[in-house]
């Protein structure tokens, strides 16, 4: 078996504790269809140890090649670490771009890579182009979302980006037709440069909003916590799970974790309600995949009827509490 | 011990409304928009002045920015810091993540050792959260971003709590290090008059691009490795279905065209 590596593009699938992050896969899906026009080759970068399970997983993805790092000293993520047991095969191979989730991982491993390697990176890109000489567009938001700005990465290589989180579809799995190639990482201890105490996760809950069906948000425009039931009782008559804008979150009406957008959760619920929502893109890149989207908001000119389906202008706490009751007329008269 | 802390003067949020996007130049004209530090700054900043209050030393301001960015340097002094130094020169303008980072870390570099960096995670305007970790790449010490809280005690390893997705990592690190921090690490204290007044006497050091060492060719629009090819307003999708009345007609037609498609 030839151990040389072809693909030009690379995604860093990330794991912690053999669970991959969803981006990963849904980079896959997205190099994959870049790479087609080009007819390049795909391969994802696994960095971790006891891998195989996980690489198989990725080949089921359609790439070309699964590249692993497996050590013991990577266990555990330490971004040095991890820079030191992908660059020796970045070097070598010379991807012409890599592609990595913009979460609290991939933030910190990308910029740190790319400065090791003296290249370009783009920051939580919400799309991306491969132009047929094969230069990669990333599309970056910028000034809270006002501006968006396309950045390219002419002189210098791999084309580094870090890609938000549920802006592209995960792909089908199929069978698997490439092949697994250990990049031999090598590592000393004094490679970590800090030492990873403990990592707490709580579990997800379990009605989240990432597959909620109907996602009932509130922004700033809700006006209180007492108000803040208004949100939670539409989201109850439409058994819709609630979400938050981040002034409410600061507030404390919600909680953290209910926060949709740029650095909260993205949802793709069938049914999105947004409820004094101004329509900030820190916000909107969060339900941009709702196939309705509903707002509700006082101001005529606010941005957020610009970005839904149907617009309501009205004060919510006149049109909530007779939408609710109407709502769940039409529930009992459901049969069973 | 010595703390360095980044930042970054930002147009104040407050005036946003008053940016406008020159279609030509691609650029956002901010004439006239006041500046201030980056909000997560003001948190760095703040662990910085309560480290030294705790431990002793110093608590240096590094920026790089125009010349004119002055007063924000002097809100930091005010702050509590005891000296600031401002990177400024025209060869720096137009940096990207990795221009910014390497201009950072020469000046740095000439201010010698140092225990601790603090960056904020991320800034308002640019916002990439890139520029922490390239610069301690530069330097070549560890980093951890996403700081919620830090443990300090003498002669052990520090403890650094960094955010994931649902919970957190703690690391042992041991200085010199690059730490970022997210707004819930503290509450910045507030500025009084007294301060001021005070930072009146303290010194800003504004240092040219011959003051400090460039021995890579990252720094300015020139050396940047990317290049902002498009600068634009995000698309609008066009006007929503406007559903009109009196709220509770509203509400009723709403509910309406929920039930018809299947919600309930
Ligand atoms: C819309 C837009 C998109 C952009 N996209 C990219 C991109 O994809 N890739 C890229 O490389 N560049 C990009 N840039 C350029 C980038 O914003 C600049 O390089 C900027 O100088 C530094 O990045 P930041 O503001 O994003 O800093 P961040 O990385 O968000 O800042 C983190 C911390 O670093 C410190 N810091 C940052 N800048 C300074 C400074 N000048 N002085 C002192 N401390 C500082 C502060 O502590 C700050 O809190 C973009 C700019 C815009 C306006
Ligand atoms: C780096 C960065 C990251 C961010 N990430 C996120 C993120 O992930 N998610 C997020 O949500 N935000 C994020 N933000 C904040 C974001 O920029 C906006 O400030 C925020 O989304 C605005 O929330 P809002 O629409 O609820 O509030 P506002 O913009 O204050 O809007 C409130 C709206 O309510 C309307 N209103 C008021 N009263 C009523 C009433 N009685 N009935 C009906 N309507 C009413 C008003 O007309 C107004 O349009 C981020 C910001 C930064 C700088």
């Amino acid at each position: 078996m030839s151990d040389q590596v072809e693909s030009k593009i690379w995604v860093f699938v990330e794991q912690r504790r053999h669970v991959v992050a969803e981006v990963g896969l849904e980079l896959l899906g997205k190099a994959r269809s870049l790479a087609e026009p080009l007819q390049w080759k795909v391969a994802a970068v696994l960095v971790g140890h006891e891998l195989d399970a996980l690489a198989e997983m990725v080949l089921s993805f359609g790439v070309d090649e699964a590249l692993v790092a497996d050590d013991a000293l990577l266990e555990h993520y330490c971004n040095q670490a991890y820079v030191k047991a992908v660059e020796g095969a970045i070097r070598q191979y010379e991807p012409q771009a890599l592609l990595l989730g913009a979460t609290a991982m991939g933030t910190d491993f990308a910029p740190r890579l790319a400065a090791r390697l003296r290249t370009g990176l783009s920051a939580h890109c919400i799309d991306l182009d491969l132009t047929p000489d094969g230069q990669l567009l990333s599309l970056v938001p910028g000034w809270g979302g006002n501006v968006m700005a396309r950045i390219s990465c002419p002189k210098t290589r791999p084309q580094v980006a870090t890609v938000l989180p549920g802006v592209f579809p995960v792909p089908e799995p199929g069978r698997a037709r490439g092949r697994m190639v250990s990049l031999n990482p090598q590592l000393q201890p004094e490679d970590l440069g800090y030492r990873v105490v403990e990592t707490k996760r709580e579990e997800a809950p379990k009605s989240g909003l990432e597959t909620a069906e109907v996602v009932v948000a509130g922004g700033w425009g809700v006006g209180s916590k007492a108000d803040w039931t208004r949100v939670e009782e539409l989201a109850a008559a439409l058994n819709g799970a609630v979400g938050a804008t981040r002034p409410p979150v600061d507030e404390g009406w919600a909680e953290e974790k209910q926060m949709i957008g740029q650095s909260g959760r993205t949802v793709r619920p069938r049914l999105y309600i947004g409820l004094g929502i101004s329509g900030h893109m820190h916000h909107l890149v969060g339900v941009k995949s709702s196939e309705l989207s509903v707002a509700i908001n006082s101001d005529p000119k606010a941005a957020i009827f610009e970005h839904c389906h149907v617009g309501l202008v009205g004060d919510l706490k006149e049109i909530v509490p007779p939408l609710v009751e109407a709502i769940k007329q039409y529930s009992q008269q459901e049969p069973g | 011990m010595r703390i360095i802390v980044c930042v970054k003067p930002v147009p104040d949020p407050k005036h946003w409304n008053r940016l406008q996007l020159d279609p030509k130049t691609r650029t956002l004209v901010r004439k006239g928009i006041p500046g201030t530090i980056n909000p997560l700054d003001r948190h760095a900043l703040e662990a910085a002045l309560t480290l030294r209050e705790q431990e002793g030393g110093e608590v240096l301001v590094v920026s790089m920015a125009p010349e004119d960015s002055q007063p924000v340097l002097k809100e930091a002094l005010a702050m509590g810091a005891d000296r600031a130094v401002l990177l400024s020169d025209r060869v720096f303008a137009g940096s990207d993540t990795l221009g910014t980072a390497y201009v950072l870390s020469v000046g740095i570099e000439r201010l010698g050792e140092f225990d601790l960096i603090l960056c904020g995670d991320e800034t308002i305007d640019g916002g990439t959260a890139q520029v922490s970790a390239q610069l301690a790449e530069f330097l070549g010490t560890p980093n951890v971003m996403h700081v919620s809280g830090l443990e300090v005690s003498p002669g052990k390893p520090w403890l650094a709590r960094s955010q994931i997705e649902h919970g957190y990592t703690l690391v042992e690190i041991e200085p010199p290090m690059v730490l970022s921090v997210v707004k819930t690490i503290n509450t910045p204290r507030y500025v009084t008059l007294m301060n001021i007044l005070e930072a009146e006497q303290k010194p800003i050091e504004v240092w040219s691009a011959n003051d400090v060492t460039l021995s890579e060719p990252w720094a300015g629009l020139a050396g940047s490795p990317t290049q902002m090819a498009d600068l634009f307003a995000p698309e609008r999708k066009g006007m929503a279905e406007m559903i009109t009345g009196d709220p509770k007609e509203q509400a009723a037609k709403l509910a309406d065209r929920l039930h018809r498609l299947g919600f309930c």
